[in-house]
């Protein structure tokens, strides 16, 4: 980047990190026209007119709603259609701020249209996906939010995924044995700000590389709790790897609502506390001194200790802090759901999660979206195995890995990350 | 990109502080083995790893805790325990490993079982060959500044391009071999190839890009593994044909040692990088994108094909690997074939300090640790995974010499600090 | 405040960058730093600042001997201090940037902007700093981002005020201006240290020099007491030629032509607009401009490392628009790049690898594929003496090397050569006085040979001593095109968006 552009240079709608061009636009439009063809042909004409698709909406404690049922044919062409619009807007109308939720709502209407298609002849359990989605979410935004509070201060916190194995197995292992999930919930975090604290200890005091201290604290923390469930979970199964999982709480009134009450309004402590702490990251970040100095810090520590600013120790605050977030979202995947540590359960979400924090531009909010679109990935997919739509599940499985894939080559065209990210910082 | 800052100068540095003649060689020994260089750190290394394992050996041993529970009346027996339970388990590392005096007696006392005496040297040498090649991959990624951590998925698209070239085609063996060898390094360099041109044309971060594709070719295998005409027939399994023996890479000592010709490759292609690193203006071009890609560019070279190339030839070098241990001693695939393969790559390559040299001894090393291991599960009991925490902790200390220098208060010498090279993500 | 620095040294491993250095600054005095660049000033002012800690001496603030462990125990003793390389977070808003460290805050540390902004409006009011408290750094030109630098020392009631080479980004109007600011701060009781390498300034504005030279105090003089000359002297030890020897230039055909050369950023933002601009074998064109008004990227461009929106880039009558980097070298361009340790060298490498780094892959070189080591080695030892580079040898890291001698480096690479055009983009910035010298008679010397020369500088001097022809660069065009001749002020007021008003050619 050069660090001084004119006044009179500076385009008019550049949104803070990143760079609007015009061939992206566009590409994005023609990716959209794409994806209304698919729909027309596919999902539109691919079936007979008279198939129909449904949807059920209704899940308690929500008032009951009478399901959806929709024509195929009828409901897939107009959307397609709308989706087609979409995208030639994108490429005849100049870029702007608002094209990236324009290509966004094409590409959510394509999914729509995708969904009315798979459920054709059936029934889909459409609060079900959502509750899903927003469950699968869960770990990613607090990974996401991890990789939030290390980046924002200049660490690479590509260890996620270790923090998350080391938070569910020590989650698992604590809530089963003192019989107290928030000892658990504890034990999670403690277990992932050990690993933050590693990581900041050989990266800022030795100048250690970041990624490298990384992958191998994601490698030590894979070994130890492969180790440590054949040695010491499973002899002692039932005492050890048996904590019971957090009941989902229906906030009164809310959960009433018809389909959003049983996706927002019932569920456990890992999915409030979620909300909860994206609101307060957002807002620590970007409204307190706090932030200013943790942002500061990521982008030009120099400048930063010039103010009399200690780099070093917002560092490793924010890191351990960070470690002790992915160390929440480890444990919610044993005692949020699955109720027992197996090895590698994690199965790379650690980096999907980091994909989302880039998806998001090092936002919380940004984050949480591309959280939920990955969530939403998981969730369509065990659906559709169910569905029986001939997709094979491997392949299905593979959505996630996929959409990230796109996502950091480019979709979401070329990101900024703070500046001083994975830089080491040497004082004088 | 911070510039990395350039070692001490060794020229002249030798002759400095010593006026009068040559000092006794016990002096300049004694010397080197209190600075911290690189042999000294690694030595070190595995020594802080090995206590590290140990430890975690008495703590989650049911007998050796139990017996630290009465450390109060019985300190003497907590502690021989501990050595005994230690000891026990590296024992059997050795035995595992390199040699088994047992079997030494056993051979000498009958005049049998010669064989036998050697299996588990062979055994380290045939973990240790697609260790060398994917590590060697792994380091020529290293020193052109790209992290491959693909290696996971380039080691399977390796194995599986093998196996099919290997049940699909028919040929005598001296022409069935070298098409099995040239499949496996193809599937891995496409593999390969996809990151690194994700990465040159978009700024994709290969870290990401990488990991991913380990997962896409984890879920790829599984669905080949259920359809024709990769699965085997009348299998409900997910298991492979099985290759034929015109397509498995030959024993080097032998049926009875398992060791093949894939060491030899293994080997060919160790020295093959070195050149190539050293002498070939294809590898000064990857050391210069790798340190400085900003004044590479300037001096015409094209940073962009660099890293393509060299993620192609990174990812066909673990395709190698796979191919090594498909055609040598597995003739099958499996789910989730291959393993930890791809992080131990890794490992290698930064025990090795990026030199094909380092890596065919660190090599040695983690497959005599890997080989060791299983003996050792097998035997006491303990998790083979203990293997994995050593190599980690290892791998720890060697990316933080100052770490082991300040622990062991060594002198400050050339420490082979590893090549920095993080660029943040946007490339 | 009074600040008296006594017997201050800094040592980084052997080099002793500062050396019992003594330097008193009274209450609302300008006080000038002098030395040229690697003499140490900058170590002091780190030292003095917190951000590096001396190995000896000290430091006493009216009388009384203080310790700075960072610069936060520095700024509470009310020293500020506008660095040469801009502290400011480009990302953040004008604002923010000023209140980094010192932020006023409501209940539970939330920001209050509002007392940012409207503290931010009263100092630029009362000071004369105008500038958009909104506004984000890294689209405002540099000059104003000088601005809040300075608005960022007031803010926290300075008492001393360091200024680190400021005026390098400025035109000569707007260091005027500066020195404007500089004397109304002093008058109102603070005192100032000004640290630069230019005689002319010096000599402007101050009331006290000290004069450094290899890590020590050579003399404390007063404008009035001395000249340029003496200046000179004390600051490089020996005596200056001040102006660079050479003849009148003899230009020949065109070699370099640009038509209506456009280019744009990775945004689409026209940085490089309609440029026409023709430089003749044997002549020296000179891109002067502030930092930032598309210099760079025109430099870039020529050889092919800065994609091309639109117009042509012609070499000898050839169209080389959009040729790859290796093309334009071969095409006989070559290129010193504006920041020799980022784009020049690859620092861990040999001084020998590094002179090769162009032509690594072809006869003598390399042969199929293959290095040969030894003609690199070999050719390396011939170019040590050729071009004057102190080294032990060939085989030393470059990284190891001084400024000059790493400059040196790149040169001789670079007209090593068939050279048919030279651009050399600040060719001397950051060299001590002996590599400047150097620097330009090897330019003046390619000039004589024929070669076409394209020089970019922000140092006015260096362009006036070295041009035949000045085109001035305003927002990405080209406002004029003059001869060095009309001198100084009408170049400034050029540089500042001015047309101008001179004899076209």
């Amino acid at each position: 980047m050069t660090a001084t552009t004119m006044e009179a240079h500076v385009a008019p709608a550049a949104p803070e990190g990143r760079l609007v061009s015009v061939a992206r636009v566009r590409g994005m439009g023609i990716f959209l026209l794409g994806l209304s063809l698919i729909g027309v042909l596919g999902f539109g004409f691919g079936v007979s007119g008279s198939v129909h698709a449904t949807f059920l909406l209704s899940s308690p404690p929500a008032v009951s709603v009478s399901p959806l049922d929709m024509p195929v044919r009828g409901v897939c062409i107009p959307l397609a259609v709308v989706c087609a619009l979409l995208g030639a807007w994108l490429v005849a109308a100049p870029p702007r701020r608002g094209s990236y939720a324009i290509f966004g709502a094409g590409v959510v209407i394509f999914v729509w249209s995708f969904r009315v298609w798979a459920a054709r002849g059936g029934s889909l359990d459409f609060v079900q996906l959502l509750a899903g989605t927003l469950v699968s979410a869960t770990p990613l935004v607090y990974g996401a939010l991890s990789g939030v509070m290390c980046e924002r201060s200049g660490v690479v916190n590509i260890a996620i995924e270790g923090q998350f194995l080391a938070g569910a197995f020590l989650g698992a292992m604590i809530g089963s044995a003192s019989h107290s999930l928030w000892l658990g919930v504890l034990a999670g975090a403690a277990s992932g700000a050990l690993f933050g604290a590693l990581l900041a200890f050989l990266s800022l005091r030795y100048g250690a590389d970041q990624i490298i201290v990384g992958v191998v604290i994601v490698a030590f923390a894979t070994g130890l709790t492969n180790f440590l469930t054949a040695q010491v979970l499973s002899p002692d199964q039932a005492t050890l790897n048996s904590p019971n999982t957090f009941d989902p709480i229906a906030l009164p009134g809310l959960s009433k609502i018809p389909i959003i009450g049983p996706v927002l309004f019932n569920q456990n402590v890992f999915v409030y506390g979620a909300a909860v702490l994206l609101v307060v990251v957002h807002v620590a970040l970007f409204h307190t001194k706090w932030g200013l100095r943790v942002r500061s810090v990521g982008e030009h520590p120099r400048a930063a200790a010039t103010v009399g600013i200690h780099v070093v120790s917002v560092r490793y605050r924010n890191v351990i802090l960070g470690g002790a977030i992915a160390g929440i979202g480890g444990a919610s995947f044993t005692i949020g759901s699955i109720g027992e540590f197996s090895s590698n359960m994690t199965a790379g979400l650690g980096y999907v999660a980091l994909a989302a924090m880039i998806f998001g531009r090092w936002r919380p909010f940004g984050a949480l979206s591309a959280a939920l679109l990955f969530g939403f990935a998981v969730s369509l997919q065990s659906f559709l195995a169910v569905l029986n739509v001939g997709i094979p599940s491997p392949i299905l499985s593979m959505a996630p890995y996929v959409i990230t894939i796109a996502v950091v080559s480019g979709l979401v065209g070329r990101v900024r990350p703070p500046a001083a990210d994975g830089v080491p910082y040497v004082a004088g | 990109m911070t510039a990395v800052p350039a070692e001490s100068v060794p020229a002249g540095e030798s002759t400095t502080g010593e006026p009068s003649g040559s000092p006794p060689w016990w002096s300049t020994a004694l010397h080197r083995m209190t600075e911290a260089n690189v042999a000294v750190v690694t030595v070190l290394a595995v020594f802080c790893g090995l206590v590290f394992g140990a430890i975690l050996i008495v703590v989650t041993t049911t007998s050796t805790l139990h017996a630290w529970g009465n450390v109060g009346s019985h300190p003497w027996h907590a502690i021989s325990l501990s050595f005994r339970t230690v000891g026990t388990a590296y024992g059997d590392l050795f035995i595992g490993s390199i040699f088994s005096p047992s079997a030494l007696g056993h051979a000498v006392s009958t005049g049998h079982g010669w064989v036998a005496l050697f299996t588990p040297l062979s055994e380290t040498l045939v973990a240790a060959t697609p260790l060398i090649l994917a590590g060697t991959g792994v380091a020529l990624g290293f020193s052109t500044g790209v992290f491959n951590i693909g290696g996971q998925g380039q080691f399977i698209a390796g194995a599986l391009a093998a196996t099919y070239v290997g049940f699909g085609v028919h040929l005598p063996l001296p022409l069935h071999v070298p098409l099995v060898v040239l499949a496996g390094a193809a599937g891995g360099a496409v593999a390969g190839f996809i990151p690194g041109f994700l990465k040159a044309r978009t700024g994709a971060h290969e870290v990401i890009v990488t990991i991913m594709l380990n997962y896409i070719i984890l879920d790829l295998l599984d669905y080949l593994l259920t359809t024709k005409p990769l699965q085997a027939p009348h299998q409900s399994n997910s298991i492979s044909q099985t290759i034929p023996s015109s397509a498995t890479l030959p024993h080097l000592f032998g049926s009875g040692l398992r060791v093949n010709a894939g060491l030899i490759v293994a080997l060919a292609v160790a020295a093959g990088a070195s050149w190539f690193m050293k002498r070939s203006t294809l590898g000064f071009t990857f050391r210069v994108i790798g340190s400085n890609p900003d004044a590479g560019r300037t001096a015409g070279m094209d940073a962009k094909l660099a890293t393509i190339l060299v993620l192609t030839i990174s990812g066909a070098l673990v395709g190698l690997a796979g191919m090594s241990t498909l055609a040598g001693t597995d003739f099958f695939l499996s789910s989730g074939y291959g393993g930890g393969t791809g992080f131990n790559a890794i490992t290698v390559a930064l025990l090795g300090r990026n030199k094909p040299s380092g890596v065919v001894l660190g090599s040695l090393l983690f497959a005599a640790l890997i080989t060791g291991g299983r003996y050792m599960q097998a035997a006491t009991g303990i998790p083979l995974d203990l293997t994995t925490v050593i190599q980690a902790v290892i791998v720890f200390f060697v990316a933080t010499p100052a770490l082991i220098r300040e622990i062991f208060r060594l002198r400050e010498a050339g420490s082979g600090k590893i090549l920095l090279f993080t660029k943040g993500w946007a490339g | 405040m009074k600040l008296e620095l006594a017997g201050i040294t800094k040592r980084f491993g052997a080099l002793v960058a500062n050396n019992g250095i003594d330097l008193t600054v009274e209450p609302g005095e300008i006080h000038c730093l002098l030395g040229e660049n690697g003499a140490g000033k900058s170590t002091l002012m780190n030292v003095l600042f917190g951000l590096l800690q001396a190995d000896a001496g000290e430091i006493r603030i009216d009388g009384a001997a203080v310790r700075f462990a960072d610069p936060g125990d520095a700024i509470r003793q009310g020293i500020g201090m506008v660095h040469q390389h801009f502290m400011l977070v480009p990302v953040f808003t004008v604002a923010e940037n000023v209140v980094l460290g010192f932020e006023p805050t409501r209940a539970l540390g939330f920001l209050d902007r509002q007392k940012a902004r409207a503290d931010i409006r009263r100092l630029s009011a009362e000071f004369g700093l105008e500038v958009d408290p909104d506004a984000t750094v890294e689209e405002l030109p540099v000059g104003i981002q000088q601005r809040v630098e300075i608005l960022k020392a007031l803010l926290r009631d300075v008492s001393l005020l360091i200024l680190d080479e400021p005026t390098a980004v400025l035109t000569p109007q707007e260091t005027d201006g500066l020195f404007t600011i500089m004397r109304s701060l002093a008058e109102s009781g603070c005192s100032i240290l000004f640290i630069t390498h230019k005689l002319k300034e010096v000599l402007a504005v101050a009331d006290r020099i000290t004069v450094v030279r290899q890590g020590k105090v050579v003399g404390t003089t007063t404008p009035a007491e001395s000249d340029e000359e003496e200046l000179a002297t004390m600051m490089v030890g020996r005596n200056v030629d001040l102006v660079v020897r050479k003849t009148a230039a003899e230009p020949g055909e065109p070699m370099l032509s640009l038509g209506a050369l456009t280019l744009t950023d990775e945004r689409g933002v026209t940085v490089v607009d309609h440029v026409d601009l023709t430089v003749r074998a044997g002549e020296v064109v000179a891109l002067a401009g502030v930092q930032g008004n598309g210099q760079t990227e025109l430099a870039e461009a020529l050889l092919g490392l800065h994609p091309v929106a639109g117009g042509t880039i012609r070499l000898d009558g050839k169209d080389i628009t959009g040729s790859t980097p290796r093309h334009a070298l071969r095409a006989g361009i070559a290129y010193i790049p504006e920041d020799r340790q980022r784009e020049g060298l690859v620092l861990g490498m040999s001084i020998g690898d590094n002179l090769v780094l162009d032509l690594h892959n072809v006869a003598p070189y390399a042969r199929h594929g293959a290095r040969n080591l030894t003609e690199v080695s070999e050719s390396g030892q011939r170019k040590l003496s050729e071009f004057d580079i102190r080294a032990t040898s060939v085989e030393t890291p470059v990284g190891t090397l001084s400024g000059g001698n790493q400059q040196k480096v790149v040169v001789a690479r670079e007209l090593s050569r068939p050279v048919r055009l030279l651009v050399a983009a600040q060719p001397t910035r950051g060299l001590d006085v002996g590599s400047i010298e150097y620097v330009h008679r090897r330019i003046i010397e390619e000039r004589d040979r024929g070669t076409a020369v394209l020089l970019i500088s922000s140092e006015l001097d260096e362009i006036l001593a070295l041009a035949d022809q000045v085109a001035v660069m305003f927002r990405g065009a080209v406002v004029g095109i003059v001869p060095p001749g009309v001198g100084r002020e009408q170049i400034g007021l050029m540089m500042a968006g001015a047309h101008e008003e001179g004899d076209p050619e």
